[in-house]
């Protein structure tokens, strides 16, 4: 994975002093808190209903154990013993004081991490496929790429004071586990009929208020002109946003008001500019940066078998477990959902157990991903039995990947200020509902997504099953959506009708869950029949 | 009745106006009538109070109930983490809530 130069470091100490003498200034009233409210921002420092929060970015979901270590220390020296993975493979800690701030920031420089460009007007932590360079099915690992443009984005002027906040995303792999399509600006990486690499590139998703699934905009980007066709991009959103109402600044709007033609032709004519400025990464440099991310060494000749004779890990075997691209090794997904728990909460010294496991079974990396879980890219299939021992030990060996339980939500009104309706009891309620796991099994693969508000952090626009909590005069109410995807088969979730309150809504999804069971044609997931039959059979099940 | 409420600046902790002081504990606040604006507007200025606000609660034999769950939930914590609300030992402290 990659690691800080000396310019790096000295960008990011440089960042926490700076910090440090903002918040001194505020705390001393040197400056006013609409003076200081984008400042802490942009280093990830929100106040919310409790507390001040502290988002740290994770790039591209990829870190080591050191790191999970320090995350480890900080959520029990400075927070109240946890930390949340959300759903931009990002980790958030919901008890901060502002005084300790710094502090925090320098311990996280320490282990080459910060929390900038994790909010405000930025481009947001880039994500990418939490099984690059293990996938087998990738072309190939997607993260120098995302690196190289993190570089080249970061502190950059003309995208710091973006008219909003931009999210990218860069995958590699056919089956898409990033939600591509509902990033202002997605990469895939395709080969063309020569052989060369470049993107298909896409443009103008997003979630929250108004949701828009992105267009594909280019077959085919040459791989070394990414930097100038992203700066086009940036240019068109930022010359034509609509800067003054908040509710139209994201680059989707403006993608859907230009139309798909107009907006590819203005971002191919800032495009021509920009390759004659020759801006583009050198090989050099790609080289450089893609050094970092050489897959480790790998031993040859392993084989394949697991030991299945204990059927509790068989059960995590087959659901948890997914195929490597080399011979003897598997990705293995730690489940942060177990039931009746907080999707993407993790304790200190379960953090610490995951540190352990990494270090000495998966080369040291550990990736977060979108839908708030863990995964150790790298296991030799003979370790697994001893990774699964561990992780059961801890409390992390929930069999329920992309299953009823697997349950993204955000932190709702529990935490959010925000939100409007509390998410985390909804989840914990339905995965209640649905614990048993022979139950789980068969209903198969049914992704629930959980917002509190419209701003659509728990992904509810891309649910099979979504929800989404609203204020109805003082009290939280839910509406229910249904046939959404954030995969490959990319769709937008319907609102069935009127919304329900807390208990209502748990019967609601249970009742769209058995009428699916009844509806379903042999090997259809739960969106495949919903494509096929359409919503009317659920409402008549969910109102009827 | 109308209370104040906002975050400790330091702390980022919920606090509740005592009419002299901010407490931590919404059974402290006091009923300001028509002068909220004015003591949020001297508290801030005083960084005594960041992001304060006026609220509008219930009087209740307890203490104040705010209207607004969302208040509710700050006064007390996450309703799903009883054991960090500031009343870790009473199991149907999250009743009040909702």
């Amino acid at each position: 994975m990659y690691q800080y130069d000396k310019y790096d470091q000295g960008m990011v100490d440089a960042r926490v002093e700076e910090f440090r003498d903002q918040v001194r200034r505020r705390i001393a009233g040197d400056i006013n808190d609409d003076q200081f409210k984008p400042l802490r921002l942009k280093n990830g420092l929100y106040l919310q209903l409790h507390a001040y929060m502290l988002r740290v970015a994770i790039p591209y979901g990829t870190f080591n154990s050191v790191q999970m270590r320090k995350l480890a220390d900080i959520a029990r020296k400075y927070d109240r013993g946890y930390g949340h993975f959300t759903t931009r493979q990002n980790i958030q800690y919901n008890w901060i004081k502002l005084e300790e701030a710094p502090d925090i920031l320098a311990e996280l420089a320490t282990v080459e991490m910060h929390a900038i460009q994790t909010s405000g007007e930025s481009i947001r932590n880039i994500s990418a496929d939490q099984y690059a360079g293990a996938a087998a099915d990738e072309i190939c690992d997607p993260r120098p790429w995302a690196e190289l443009i993190r570089q080249a984005t970061t502190f950059h002027p003309e995208f710091s004071y973006l008219p909003r906040k931009f999210k990218i995303a860069v995958i590699s792999a056919p089956e898409d586990r990033a939600a591509l399509r509902w990033h202002d600006c997605a990469l895939r990486i395709v080969r063309n009929g020569k052989g060369e690499e470049g993107f298909e590139v896409y443009a103008g998703g997003g979630m929250g208020r108004t949701p828009f699934i992105a267009y594909k905009i280019r077959d085919f980007l040459p791989a070394q002109q990414i930097f100038s066709y992203l700066q086009a991009i940036l240019r068109v959103w930022n010359l034509h946003a609509r800067r003054d109402n908040i509710h139209k600044q994201r680059m989707k709007i403006l993608v859907h008001e230009l139309g798909e033609e107009e907006f590819r032709r203005q971002v191919e004519e800032e495009f021509q500019t920009f390759l004659a400025l020759a801006t583009d990464f050198p090989q050099a440099e790609y080289d450089r940066i893609a050094a970092y991310f050489t897959p480790p060494p790998f031993e040859t000749g392993l084989g394949d078998e697991i030991d299945r004779s204990d059927p509790d890990f068989a059960l995590w075997v087959d659901r948890q477990v997914v195929a490597h691209k080399v011979p003897g090794y598997a990705i293995a997904n730690i489940s942060l959902k177990p039931i009746g728990g907080i999707p993407g909460d993790i304790s200190a010294e379960q953090m610490d157990i995951v540190a352990d496991l990494a270090e000495r079974y998966s080369f040291d990396e550990i990736r977060a991903t979108h839908a708030q879980n863990l995964v150790l890219p790298h296991v030799r299939k003979a370790d697994l039995y001893a990774v699964w021992q561990a992780l059961d030990a801890a409390g992390l060996a929930s069999v329920n990947l992309d299953l009823v339980t697997d349950i993204i939500a955000c932190p709702g009104l529990d935490y959010c200020s925000l939100a409007n309706a509390r998410s985390i009891p909804l989840a914990q309620k339905i995965s209640e509902r649905f614990a048993n796991m022979e139950r789980q099994l068969d209903i198969g693969e049914l992704k629930i997504k959980i917002s509190g508000c419209i701003n659509a952090c728990g992904h509810h626009h891309a649910g099979q099953i979504g929800i989404l909590g609203v204020d109805r005069k003082g009290t939280e109410n839910y509406q229910l959506l249904l046939g959404g995807s954030g995969a490959e088969d990319t769709s937008q979730a319907k609102i069935t009708g009127p919304g329900f309150d807390e208990a209502g809504i748990v019967d609601a999804v249970e009742r769209t869950v058995e009428r699916y069971r009844e509806l379903r044609e042999p090997g259809e997931r739960f969106l495949d029949t919903y494509r096929r039959v359409g919503l009317d059979p659920f409402k008549e099940a969910i109102y009827g | 009745m109308r209370i104040l409420t906002g975050n400790d600046l330091k702390s980022g902790a919920v606090i509740w106006w005592t009419g002299h002081d901010w407490s931590l504990h919404v059974e402290d606040a006091v009923d300001v009538g028509e002068h909220g604006e004015a003591v949020l507007a001297a508290e801030d200025g005083a960084r005594r109070v960041n992001g304060g606000y006026i609220v509008d609660a219930e009087a209740t034999p307890e203490g104040p109930r705010p209207a607004h769950i969302k208040d509710r939930i700050r006064a007390l914590g996450p309703t799903v983490r009883p054991d960090l609300t500031l009343k870790p030992a009473d199991p149907t402290a999250g009743d009040w809530v909702i």
